[in-house]
């Protein structure tokens, strides 16, 4: 963890009405590294997510992110230029897929923009150009990899929201890579999995960390795998940031095991 | 006493019978026993009390023998009510009774009949499944026969006219097919746009002498134009509410086009709109206006009015082609699938940077520019326009053609229209109950088919595709 910081968030908070869902928290995320987000239920995590991706305007603090154009402000971004601009892709807690569209399909969505750039906004693709065939086929091959790599493809040409629920989750996740992302936002990416599932998936969140340098957020309750994969863990508590350290150290904290089992019986 | 099965099969029904009978009575009282007739000394009331009450007893009747059919006595019904719906139209002394005791009679055997066949039931209710093969390939016969058509000598003028009607809701319905069934936007007011599209052609060819051939890229663009200001601001309403601007935007094209009577002649409309030429080479008369050439001069043919009209069929066809082979190619598109991306889920596609106002505004503007077009088409073949023809029944009829058929589904949209508008033009005599046997269509597609006539979507992309 050194001052390579991708993610800096600083003082963010996010403010419905009278409840402060996110009170002034401030954390960092480094390429290369997974860094999980925990708390009970309630703590914020996801509104933290939603003001990162853009679905949510903080009510104040900075969200700057490093990119090879200087650093962007996240917080004034729009939804769908977090993605365009600033490349940092997520996926949702309740899974989200284009479920009438093939699989194929939701993967070449996902590539939207660098493909409707080459197809000169429709103009070139309406009447075949080369140059357009050539983007669309090597969005196929980025589709094809990362559909390899979690074993999909022979669910390729399937209707999405036929998928089991376990190929949905890896389908999120893939889709989301499609953006070619600097950070990946993950929102419970191992709810409803079964223990081979989740194996498999902290497998390759560790190789996704590792071969391609990505940055990782992670929101998750299944702490087996929190403190298996993470790099760095930070906890909220109430919209509050009650600890930001190493998983081992995490274990250990006194404030967070009592947000999570309450005050100790006086002994 | 009674039994418990005979409590069943025959007291349950007659219970709904009489409810049934009740409605019905409630129902026919206003609307079949109390008719007004115009007289020399105004609107005369000529009751028709036993006719209601006959009504009444159809129902009762019509409802209890479904009621025993269901209960499990399917066979002796069937045999009544096709006996009945046999006997009707010669017994009865009023046509129309004897018209409505025979189509209920017909629908309680056609249940009967299922109920009492089930294996054909199985095998109907379990979808009328249209062999992937047929679906292939229909669209390919379905052309050559439209091309060849109006050289064969079965068709007639009244024939040709229907078609060119057809052919028109089939291409206003993949126009609206853009928005609605691609990019998921409820759009009730569609016809503003065809509007649009006949009012600028017509005013367009009057004041500034366009033909039809350079006012039609010029509808078009207004339509889009009118489409994109629009558009604008409401597409950032969500699902109910944007189609409840749309439908005001309907009706405020046509309150437009009603009052401001120094453009548009007000509820007068446009006459005289300059015929369509044969692109702008020769006209379609006997005797062209001096400087100009008859088309049957140009080929050296006789001249035969029927010309003109098969010269329209061929445009219509064209134009509908024209909006199938573009949406044909827009699905494959970035922005196509954006559409659908946008309609499945607007906050995953914008998680995935796709732009949503833009998408939406885009197919907005460009259905409107393909309403513009037919509108444009419509003006010049009619040669009247006013804002009769732009009613909100339009856009509704246009929207019925697009769910009947099957949302997104271009063949759908084809079979919707030629049952939609074909058939009823077809049978001129049954045109008081047309809108009978519209909500008897939408009711069976909702039954039966409830996404649609043809409800399978073919992938844009597939990954044998590429290699």
């Amino acid at each position: 963890m050194s001052g390579d910081k991708l993610l800096s968030v600083e003082h963010l908070t996010m403010q419905f009405g009278g409840l402060k869902a996110v009170n002034d928290v401030s954390f960092a995320a480094s390429a290369s590294a997974i860094t999980a987000i925990i708390g009970p239920n309630g703590a914020g995590k996801t509104t933290v997510f939603n003001c990162l991706t853009g679905f949510y305007h903080p009510t104040h603090g900075r969200i700057a992110l490093k990119s090879q154009h200087g650093t962007i402000e996240l917080q004034n971004l729009r939804k769908h230029q977090v993605s365009a601009r600033a490349k940092v892709a997520r996926t949702f807690q309740n899974i989200r897929l284009f479920a009438g569209m093939t699989v194929l399909e939701n993967l070449i969505v996902a590539q939207h923009n660098r493909l409707q750039r080459a197809s000169l906004f429709s103009f070139a693709g309406l009447f075949g150009l080369p140059a357009y065939r050539k983007a669309e086929k090597d969005a196929v091959e980025r589709a094809r990899f990362w559909l390899d790599r979690v074993g999909l493809t022979s669910w390729a040409d399937a209707q999405a929201g036929s998928l089991p629920y376990g190929q949905q989750r890896k389908l999120e996740i893939i889709r989301a890579l499609c953006t070619e992302p600097v950070l990946l936002c993950l929102d419970e990416p191992a709810a409803g999995l079964n223990g081979s599932e989740t194996a498999e998936l902290a497998r390759f969140l560790r190789e996704l960390r590792d071969e391609h340098g990505l940055a990782i957020l992670l929101i998750e309750h299944d702490m087996g795998m929190v403190m298996g994969i993470s790099d760095h863990i930070v906890v909220l508590d109430y919209g509050r940031k009650i600890a930001d350290a190493a998983p081992a150290v995490i274990k250990e904290d006194p404030a967070v095991i009592r947000a999570y089992l309450g005050e100790p019986e006086a002994a | 006493m009674l039994t418990k099965a005979s409590r069943t099969t025959f007291l349950v029904p007659l219970r709904d019978g009489v409810l049934a009978g009740l409605v019905a009575l409630v129902l026919a009282f206003p609307i079949v026993g109390l008719p007004t007739s115009e007289t020399a000394h105004g609107l005369v009331l000529r009751p028709r009390i036993p006719e209601a009450i006959a009504f009444a007893v159809a129902v009762f009747l019509g409802r209890f023998a479904l009621g025993v059919a269901e209960a499990g006595k399917p066979r002796p019904i069937l045999l009544i009510a096709l006996l009945v719906a046999i006997a009707a139209p010669f017994a009865s002394a009023a046509p129309e009774f004897g018209a409505a005791l025979a189509i209920g009679g017909l629908f309680v055997a056609l249940r009967s009949a299922l109920l009492a066949f089930p294996g054909v039931a199985g095998r109907i209710s379990g979808g009328i499944r249209v062999p992937p093969v047929a679906i292939k390939r229909a669209p390919l016969v379905l052309l050559l026969l439209l091309v060849v058509l109006p050289l064969t000598p079965v068709i007639d003028r009244r024939l040709l006219d229907i078609a060119v009607l057809v052919l028109t809701y089939v291409m206003l319905g993949w126009g609206l097919n853009i928005t609605v069934g691609l990019a998921g936007l409820l759009d009730l007011g569609y016809v503003a746009f065809f509007a649009i599209g006949a009012y600028a052609y017509a005013l367009l060819s009057l004041t500034a002498g366009l033909s039809f051939w350079g006012a039609l890229p010029i509808a078009g663009l207004c339509a889009a134009a009118a489409g994109l200001i629009v558009g604008g601001p409401i597409l950032r309403l969500r699902g109910d509410y944007f189609a409840i601007v749309t439908l005001g935007f309907g009706e405020i094209v046509r309150l437009v086009a009603i009052n401001w009577s120094s453009l548009t002649g007000g509820s007068q409309g446009i006459a005289q709109i300059p015929r369509i030429s044969f692109f702008g080479l020769a006209d379609f008369t006997a005797t062209p206006d001096p400087g100009r050439r008859a088309f049957h001069e140009l080929f050296g043919i006789s001249f035969d009015p029927a010309h003109r009209q098969i010269f329209i069929f061929y445009v219509i066809l064209a134009l509908a082609l024209a909006v199938n082979a573009f949406i044909a190619r827009s699905r494959k598109l970035p922005l196509g699938r954006a559409w659908e991306a946008l309609r499945e889920d607007e906050i995953a596609a914008q998680s995935l940077g796709l732009n949503l106002q833009r998408i939406r505004l885009s197919a907005y503007a460009i259905a409107a520019a393909w309403g513009g077009f037919a509108g444009a088409f419509f003006a010049v073949r009619q040669g009247f326009i006013s804002p009769e023809s732009f009613s909100f029944l339009e856009s509704a009829v246009i929207l019925a053609i697009v769910v009947l058929g099957g949302v997104g589904s271009q063949l759908g949209v084809v079979l919707a229209a030629i049952v939609m508008i074909g058939v009823p033009e077809l049978v001129r005599q049954l045109a008081e109950y047309r809108m009978l046997a519209f909500g008897v269509a939408m009711v069976a597609i909702m039954v039966w088919r409830p996404s649609g006539l043809i409800s399978r979507r073919e992938p844009s992309i597939r990954l044998g595709d590429a290699t």
